[in-house]
């Protein structure tokens, strides 16, 4: 499957960057996160154990974080297993574009399932994985701008874009932050995840 | 006539008599496996494979053990380990070269590799189903991906699956003269060239597979109910391949089964591991399959792709025919999937017609789905399509009617008995008769005016013909064993006279949706002139019938039914013994009639069931006789037998949105003799729509990592009653010559020659534009726009 988002975040790309960072402000944005292990700066072992409709299963993702270029994008490469339920590989190339006061987050997955979630049909899984990244970022952006969220205006707005990613993570630089790579671990992770969550 | 004699003939052969069994099953009585249950029976649920081809590198059960309520994890390596042995392949197919055919290891459930998504690997086993899903969600495998192979066109030039197999061929088979068809080639006026695909289908009986184990401890005896075709041939198989038990120690008991369709005949690892796992922890588990594993794991059928080619002299006669084929075996050879596309395919290609030269091969390959093997029609239906699709197309290039080039290529009754160049005879026919009922039911004449009809809604309007064959009854057992199948193919029948007269009928045959309980009960009433409602048949169970080979191929009429009126032949022989004892006569002076012996030349006669408490109460008795009124035959055939027939069907093509409606169809059959007109027209309306469904709707997809895409009812389409019209049909009779009740089977033929029909239809309203099966309106609609 394919899929490509935009979110705008009512914040600056620093405190985006920042907030993406924070380890505390995201385990708030993902339910069900058991652990988070770094390997090492670009490998991250992440579980969770989650529970969709009748299917429950310990998600185990292994991710990789590639080309680097702070604070404007990342790749991540990763593979879900779900056990049971089946397991998503594939990657997410991440953008963060600055609109005034305000962040454009956006995303392209390109990721293939398989077993029980392959099945399920991918029309199935496609409005689930995007569901999956609503929740996250709209839990993301609350974090940043509670105010905003908190009345009646959404922190998040989403717009779906038919145009493939630009050609900005195709940079590679010697980028050595440790916790800073989370955000494109926890995007693609969502993404991973609501894949397989969908049955 | 008494009024009983008037019951007799009224519900005997030839009669519309309702389905019995209908009743206990549009009523929730029926009794299917899942309604079997034991006091302190267990759950089972499968770990199934989510990769098309990967290594087992671990099985790590802890975790689910712990799983409150989990009783027993076992994985396909403790069976192996515990000496249960591959589930074997039923027929060995020879190559072309003599070779045999390569056989894939075939573990029960997946031991060191798995090689397609859906194959079991572990079975889990728990105190209830909730508790069973749980743990098996808990089962963690760690699996290395292997490459896949998954399209049936390229597999001989992918990567190799298996040790030993090299191409991933299991055989590359061929039949008929090939040097001869070279020659027709040479000297033909006109040749017709076709590539084809026949779409892989699933099927989709309305009851999904299950099983309840059971083990006695005290006796050592193993009890299976499971959704089987043929009880006695899984007894067989387990008991004598698998080595589950000795075959006395094990009952297979097949109740009421909601549909088979080919997909309930075979072996499959969910009950060799339920049986298995039932002995090694001495407790009755139950398995039903839930929809999502039908789509996985029942075998699939068809998934051919062909390239054919006709030869046609200058008066337009067929000369040659010759077919090159790429059948897609899955990953592992299912318990018939070898012969499917060889002896039940290549021999049908011949068709109604006297083309005198014809040359096939088949190639069987491996690739990473499931397994692929009968199903309904089994072969037939792929060899109808290539031969009917092709002659169509042959008569648009010639500027031909396509009923006259069938016509005038047609076998002729004083044909017969007419050997066909790939090895089959048939005995007898009469194909014209039936081209004849079925243009004239679909008023062929004006089909111009329904045409211009429908241009003037902005539809194109097509017809198409299917004038197909088919074998039923697979025989004889001498020369099928030869050909390397692996059992023989006869029937048991017996008929027990019970002392008060009623009669209990046990066959061999099994009945998942046939009527056998009615028809076969036709059958006895009619031949022993006992009233219809004294006769029960009993089916589906080892444990209370001789050995018998089930349902398939059409056969249960023709060999089951046969073997029936062997039964009642002795029952009648020995009657007129006793009767003659009873009127003081000799028995060569007895005639039976009606339901009564009669002596000869006299008013004398005693009714069956007065014989019958003689034979039970032998008070006054031939010294010579057994007691007792029980007879039991088997039934080897001397032949298939050849059902026949035309399908014409016509499309309306919506030219804006490309949807295909059918909105005529005509089939006319020849079955032979009928024992119930209502059941026949059953077998043919169900048929035929699962035929649309191949050629409009259905298609097993698998993506190129061999995911399935099309594994639920929201992704693999159906037919629904809105998508058919109501179907005209209709039947000729020329009765089988070789047995005894002159019949053919009409199990399949519905299936067989619908596809053809339609596709045919469908690419005439295109204007002779080609498009795969099945025909989605995006197709259609690209066809239309010339894409």
């Amino acid at each position: 499957m394919e899929q490509v988002g935009e979110y705008r975040i009512t914040a600056t790309r620093e405190e985006v960057w920042a907030a993406l960072n924070d380890a505390e402000i995201l385990g708030r944005c993902i339910a069900g996160c058991q652990e988070v292990n770094k390997v090492d700066d670009q490998h991250f072992d992440v579980k969770v154990k989650a529970k969709v409709g009748p299917v429950s299963a310990v998600f185990q993702a292994a991710l990789e974080l590639m080309d680097l270029q702070p604070p404007e994008s990342y790749v991540i490469q990763g593979n879900v297993k779900g056990g049971a339920a089946g397991f998503a590989k594939g990657s997410a190339s991440v953008a963060l574009c600055e609109d005034g006061a305000a962040t454009v987050l956006s995303y392209q997955v390109n990721a293939n399932v398989g077993g029980k979630l392959a099945q399920v049909g991918s029309r199935l899984v496609d409005g689930a994985a995007r569901k999956m990244a609503d929740d996250f970022f709209a839990a993301f952006s609350q974090q940043l701008s509670p105010e905003t969220e908190s009345n009646s205006t959404p922190g998040v707005a989403e717009k779906n874009s038919e145009k493939d990613s630009s050609g900005k993570d195709s940079l590679s630089n010697g980028y050595e932050g440790s916790g800073q790579g989370k955000i494109w671990l926890v995007a693609f992770f969502v993404l991973g995840l609501a894949l397989v969550l969908t049955l | 006539m008494s009024e009983t004699d008037q019951t007799t003939q009224a519900q005997g052969i030839g009669a519309p008599v309702r389905r019995r069994e209908d009743l206990r099953f549009i009523t929730g009585q029926g009794q299917y496996t899942d309604d079997m249950n034991r006091a302190d029976q267990l759950y089972a649920v499968f770990c199934r494979s989510p990769y098309a081809r990967a290594e087992i590198l671990s099985i790590d059960t802890a975790e689910a053990m712990a799983v409150e309520g989990a009783v027993g994890v076992f994985t396909g390596q403790q069976m192996v380990d515990d000496g249960v042995g591959d589930l074997p392949c039923g027929w060995l197919v020879k190559g072309k070269d003599g070779s045999d055919m390569k056989s894939s290891p075939h573990p029960p459930m997946a031991a060191r590799y798995v090689n397609y998504v859906g194959e079991p690997y572990a079975v889990v086993v728990g105190t209830s189903l909730a508790a069973a899903k749980r743990a098996a969600e808990s089962v963690v495998a760690d699996f290395k991906e292997l490459n896949a192979v998954v399209d049936v066109a390229t597999a001989a030039h992918s990567e190799q699956i298996y040790d030993g197999i090299e191409n991933n061929l299991a055989y590359e088979w061929a039949l008929g003269d090939e040097d001869a068809t070279r020659m027709a080639f040479a000297k033909a006026a006109h040749v017709t060239t076709i590539e084809l695909v026949n779409n892989r289908l699933i099927p989709n009986a309305m009851e999904p597979r299950a099983c309840l184990g059971c083990f006695d401890a005290a006796s050592g005896e193993y009890t299976l109910y499971t959704t089987s075709q043929n009880p006695h041939l899984e007894r067989l198989v387990l008991s004598a391949f698998v080595q589950i038990a000795p075959e006395h120690k094990l009952r297979v008991v097949a109740p009421d089964v909601g549909g088979g369709f080919g997909s309930k005949i075979f072996v499959y690892a969910e009950e060799t591991a339920v049986i298995w796992a039932a002995g090694k922890l001495a407790q009755p588990i139950k398995w039903v399959a839930e929809r999502g594993e039908s789509f996985l794991a029942d075998a699939h059928g068809r998934d051919h792709v062909t390239r054919a080619e006709l030869a046609v002299d200058d008066t337009g006669r067929f000369t040659g025919l010759k077919v090159v084929t790429t059948a897609n075996l899955g990953a592992y050879l299912s318990t018939f999937g070898s012969a499917v596309p060889t002896y039940l395919y290549g021999t049908l290609l011949a068709g109604q017609y006297k083309t005198p030269n014809i040359y096939v091969e088949v190639q069987g390959v491996y690739t990473n789905t499931c397994p692929v093997d009968a199903y309904r029609g089994a072969g037939r239906p792929e060899a109808t399509y290539v031969l009917e699709r092709i002659i169509e197309q042959a008569a648009r290039e010639l500027g031909k009617d396509p009923a006259d080039l069938r016509r005038m290529n047609m076998i002729q009754p004083e044909d017969f008995p007419y050997a066909t160049p790939v090895a089959l005879t048939y005995d007898v026919g009469n194909y014209e008769a039936s081209l004849d009922k079925a243009l004239e039911l679909i008023d062929y004449n004006s089909f111009e005016s329904r045409q211009a009809a429908a241009a003037e809604n902005n539809k194109r309007r097509g017809i198409g013909f299917a004038c197909y064959i088919e074998a039923c009854g697979l025989a004889p057992s001498k020369l099928a064993t030869e050909l390397g199948a692996g059992v023989g193919l006869y029937e048991s029948g017996e008929i027990r006279i019970n002392p008060t007269g009623s009669v209990s009928v046990f066959t061999g045959s099994h009945s998942h949706g046939q009527g056998h309980e009615t028809t076969f009960a036709q059958v006895v009433a009619s031949q022993l002139g006992i009233p219809y409602e004294d006769i029960e048949v009993i089916h589906g169970d080892t444990g209370r019938m001789d050995f018998g080979l089930g349902t398939y191929g059409s056969r249960s009429l023709a060999v089951g039914g046969s073997a029936l009126v062997a039964a009642g032949n002795k029952i009648i022989s020995k009657g007129k013994k006793i009767a003659a004892h009873m009127m003081q006569a000799d028995e060569a002076q007895i005639d039976f009639k009606d339901g009564n012996f009669i002596l000869q030349d006299s008013n004398q006669s005693v009714s069956i069931q007065e014989v019958a408490f003689a034979a039970y109460v032998p008070a006054d008795y031939p010294e010579e006789l057994e007691p007792g009124l029980s007879e039991k035959a088997f039934y080897d055939p001397k032949n298939f037998t050849f059902p026949a027939g035309t399908h014409i069907a016509e499309v309306e093509v919506d030219i804006d949105t490309g949807v295909t409606t059918l909105v005529k169809f005509v089939a006319v059959d020849d079955f032979g003799h009928i024992i119930n007109p209502l059941v026949v027209d059953g077998q043919v309306h169900g048929g035929v729509a699962q035929g649309a469904g191949q050629a409009m709707m259905e298609h097993g997809i698998y993506d190129e990592y061999g995911q399935l895409q099309t594994g639920s009812l929201m992704d693999y389409c159906m037919p629904r009653a809105d998508d058919l019209p109501d179907f005209d049909v209709d039947t000729t009779v020329t009765p089988c010559t070789h047995n005894p009740l002159g019949v053919k089977g009409c199990g399949e033929a519905g299936a067989i020659g619908s596809p053809a029909a339609i596709m045919n239809a469908v690419t005439h309203a295109l204007g002779n534009k080609d498009i795969s099966m099945p025909a989605t309106p995006e197709k259609v609609w690209r066809a239309i726009r010339g894409e």
